[in-house]
């Protein structure tokens, strides 16, 4: 499947370094299969803060993610993108990323824009003013429309290219030409024993 | 001219994808009970096998008791977490290195095994579902955290799609001071380049300090790159990594360890090498150092006031702006994890406990990395020297850094913690705070009562 556009009303979540612990809490990483995890995004969060987006009724069946800085820093777990994107997270846009929750993300078809801080600032606060608002994110161009407002994000070339060839699931790109792996393989001193 | 990463990039990579990135060959794959049960059933769902069984090894960590792991376990989750492992495992015949309750065991947190067992190497590409793979680059390799759609990549091919990264080169110089150690060095460089400072970077570290350093050392500094934003760090490999590594279960023997020796040290970054950018540090200005925050940048040196304008982490914490941390009182004491539970940690705490009493309101925990560690902090007699000054002495497992185990806070108990998160919530209670430090200066919380300066608190002859 290629993803080109993404489109759909946006959450707005405020906050810089919001980690991977904070978006999917470790106890919920007690299974052994993915299922449900929506249920339990940024449950800690919502727990202490009633008004927090997540709980918020204006936003629920938001597709788009609209956070800070370094979203998606610590933890590796991919049950954050999992719980995100089950509970339908489509794309983010966002200051920054940590890098293993962008690739995660990536691998799972959910793009992660990056735009400049009053961009952001400005896309969030209109989504507050309207949440019914229709954001739609371009992974060509990389510009997030949402109604008069235009602004500038970027991916990175590669992941960009991979979602408009439908390569963004690399395993089988991976399996294509098992034969050089073996070969780099065989060509490395430890594999081989020294 | 080339950095031991671009070498190790370059001896690896397999081919360039069309998406432009490039497939990378995983010389040591490890997995643990957390992040591997999903790769498998995707694995099984395409109908692919594991390509190179023989290059994957498990163990069980984080969700592992260390009061007792007599099977099967109380926690039910737990055990079918850690049966399905064995089954994934036996199914593909991949190595598992076992719980056990009898001192029999084998497993251990997957960044304290794989170095003792001697499979992390130099100049191998390590990649675990595990954020903190970073540890493994102490001894040269290229190590990093993946997801679990990851993990199934390098089970179904033994590679990886990746974007290559900058190298920034991170000088540390000088003697540390007196009750200064390799966490405080850690804990300052993030402090200084931010938690996503390293984003885009792997970090070589280098320099005087980090040369005169041990691989355990090395570890903890490596462990923590990934908490300033860094997926990589790594130190070049040189004859004391070639020492550690000498005689371990699987480093080479014989003839095989000399033509390894010549191959990782061809591996170590040129003289001349080109960094993306150079960072220097002096080690003298390195003071013991606690985080006050939420993340592991907003830390202070110990005598030092916070000065912050982050009112979201004074109020989640009750800091105020200008107060000190030293005179905090704490809760729990919490000594272990991939950072700090390593022999060596335990050995330099026990130095400074012996004689020594728990505040009577401290719960205090010492948690080895690994039954290796355990077994020879017990041969040495270290496992008495905690119980006598009124620790509790367990089995190996992650236990408190991220509370996937029955030890973890409760309500907002306070936490002087040698491990590397101090994130909300982290310890397992929603509202409970983590104060990181050395392990050494955990202990000296866990005696004061309260975070303390372990420098008033060493013998003369340590200072
Ligand atoms: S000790 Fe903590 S950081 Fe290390 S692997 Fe275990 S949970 Fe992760």
């Amino acid at each position: 499947m290629t993803i080109a556009l993404v489109s759909g009303r946006a959450l707005p979540l405020r906050g810089n370094e919001l980690d991977t612990d904070r978006i999917m809490p470790a106890r919920f990483l007690k299974a052994v299969t993915f299922e449900g995890l929506e249920q339990h995004v940024f449950e800690d969060d919502r727990k202490t803060n009633p008004s927090h987006p997540f709980s918020n009724p204006a936003y629920r069946g938001a597709a788009i993610l609209v956070a800070n800085e370094n979203f998606g820093c610590g933890s590796s777990r991919e049950h954050a993108p999992q719980g995100l994107q089950r509970w339908g997270i489509k794309a983010i846009v966002g200051e920054s990323f940590s890098e293993i929750f962008r690739g995660n993300s990536s691998v799972l078809g959910v793009p992660c824009f990056t735009a400049d801080k009053a961009s952001i600032e400005q896309l969030q606060t209109l989504i507050e003013q309207k949440p019914d608002t229709v954001v739609t994110a371009d992974v060509a161009t990389g510009t997030i429309t949402a109604g008069d407002l235009t602004i500038q994000g970027t991916l990175p070339a590669g992941v960009r290219d991979a979602f408009l060839t439908d390569k963004w699931n690399p395993t089988s790109m991976l399996l294509a030409d098992f034969d050089r792996v073996r070969a780099t393989a065989a060509k490395l001193p430890y594999v081989a024993g020294f | 001219m080339p950095t031991l990463f671009h070498k190790v990039w370059n001896a690896h990579a397999v081919r360039t994808l069309p998406s432009g990135q490039t497939q990378l060959f995983v010389g040591l794959h490890l997995i643990h009970e957390v992040t591997s049960p999903q790769a498998f059933d995707m694995l099984h769902q395409h109908g692919w096998t594991v390509a190179f069984p023989e290059r994957t090894f498990a163990t069980v960590d984080h969700i592992v008791p260390t009061s007792s792991q007599r099977r099967p376990f109380l926690d039910v989750m737990a055990e079918e977490m850690t049966s399905a492992l064995e089954r994934n495992c036996a199914r593909h015949g991949i190595r598992l290195f076992a719980p056990g309750d009898d001192l029999s065991g084998e497993q251990g947190i997957v960044h304290v095994i794989g170095p003792e067992m001697g499979l992390t190497q130099p100049g191998m590409t390590i990649a675990c579902g595990d954020s903190h793979t970073s540890t493994h680059g102490a001894l040269g390799a290229i190590a990093f955290g993946i997801g679990t759609s990851q993990v199934r990549d390098v089970l179904a091919s033994q590679s990886l799609a990746m974007d290559p990264l900058k190298v920034r080169r991170i000088d540390i110089n000088g003697s540390l001071r007196p009750g200064v150690y390799a966490k405080d060095v850690i804990l300052t460089i993030i402090r200084r380049l931010g938690v996503n400072g390293g984003v885009g970077y792997a970090y070589e570290y280098g320099g005087s300090t980090v040369d005169d350093m041990s691989i355990d050392e090395r570890m903890t500094i490596c462990n923590m790159s990934i908490e300033g934003g860094a997926r990589v760090g790594y130190v070049n490999p040189d004859d004391s990594t070639f020492a550690f590594l000498k005689g371990r279960k699987y480093a080479p023997t014989g003839e095989a360890w000399d033509r390894a020796v010549a191959w990782w040290r061809s591996l170590a970054s040129d003289h001349d090498a080109i960094y993306d950018d150079r960072v220097v540090i002096d080690a003298a200005t390195i003071e013991p150092t606690v985080t006050w925050g939420i993340n592991p940048s907003q830390s202070v040196g110990v005598s030092e006031p916070i000065a912050t304008r982050d009112d979201e982490a004074l109020a989640y914490m009750g800091f105020a702006d200008g107060q000190k941390v030293a005179g905090t009182k704490i809760d729990v004491a919490f000594i272990g994890s991939c950072t700090n539970g390593r022999l060596s940690d335990l050995e330099e705490v026990a130095k400074f406990v012996k004689g020594r009493q728990v505040a009577p309101h401290v719960k205090a925990l010492v948690v080895p990395g690994s039954q290796d560690v355990r077994r020879r902090a017990e041969a040495k007699g270290l496992d008495r020297i905690f119980a006598a000054a009124g620790f509790e002495w367990r089995g190996a497992g992650c236990s408190m850094c991220l509370a996937m185990n029955p030890d973890r806070l409760e309500g907002n108990q306070i936490c002087a913690s040698s491990s590397n998160r101090n994130f909300k919530g982290r310890q397992g209670s929603p509202t409970g705070r983590t104060l990181l430090m050395s392990p050494v200066m955990v202990a000296a919380a866990a005696i004061a009562g309260e975070v303390a300066d372990v420098r008033e608190l060493l013998e003369p002859a340590h200072a």
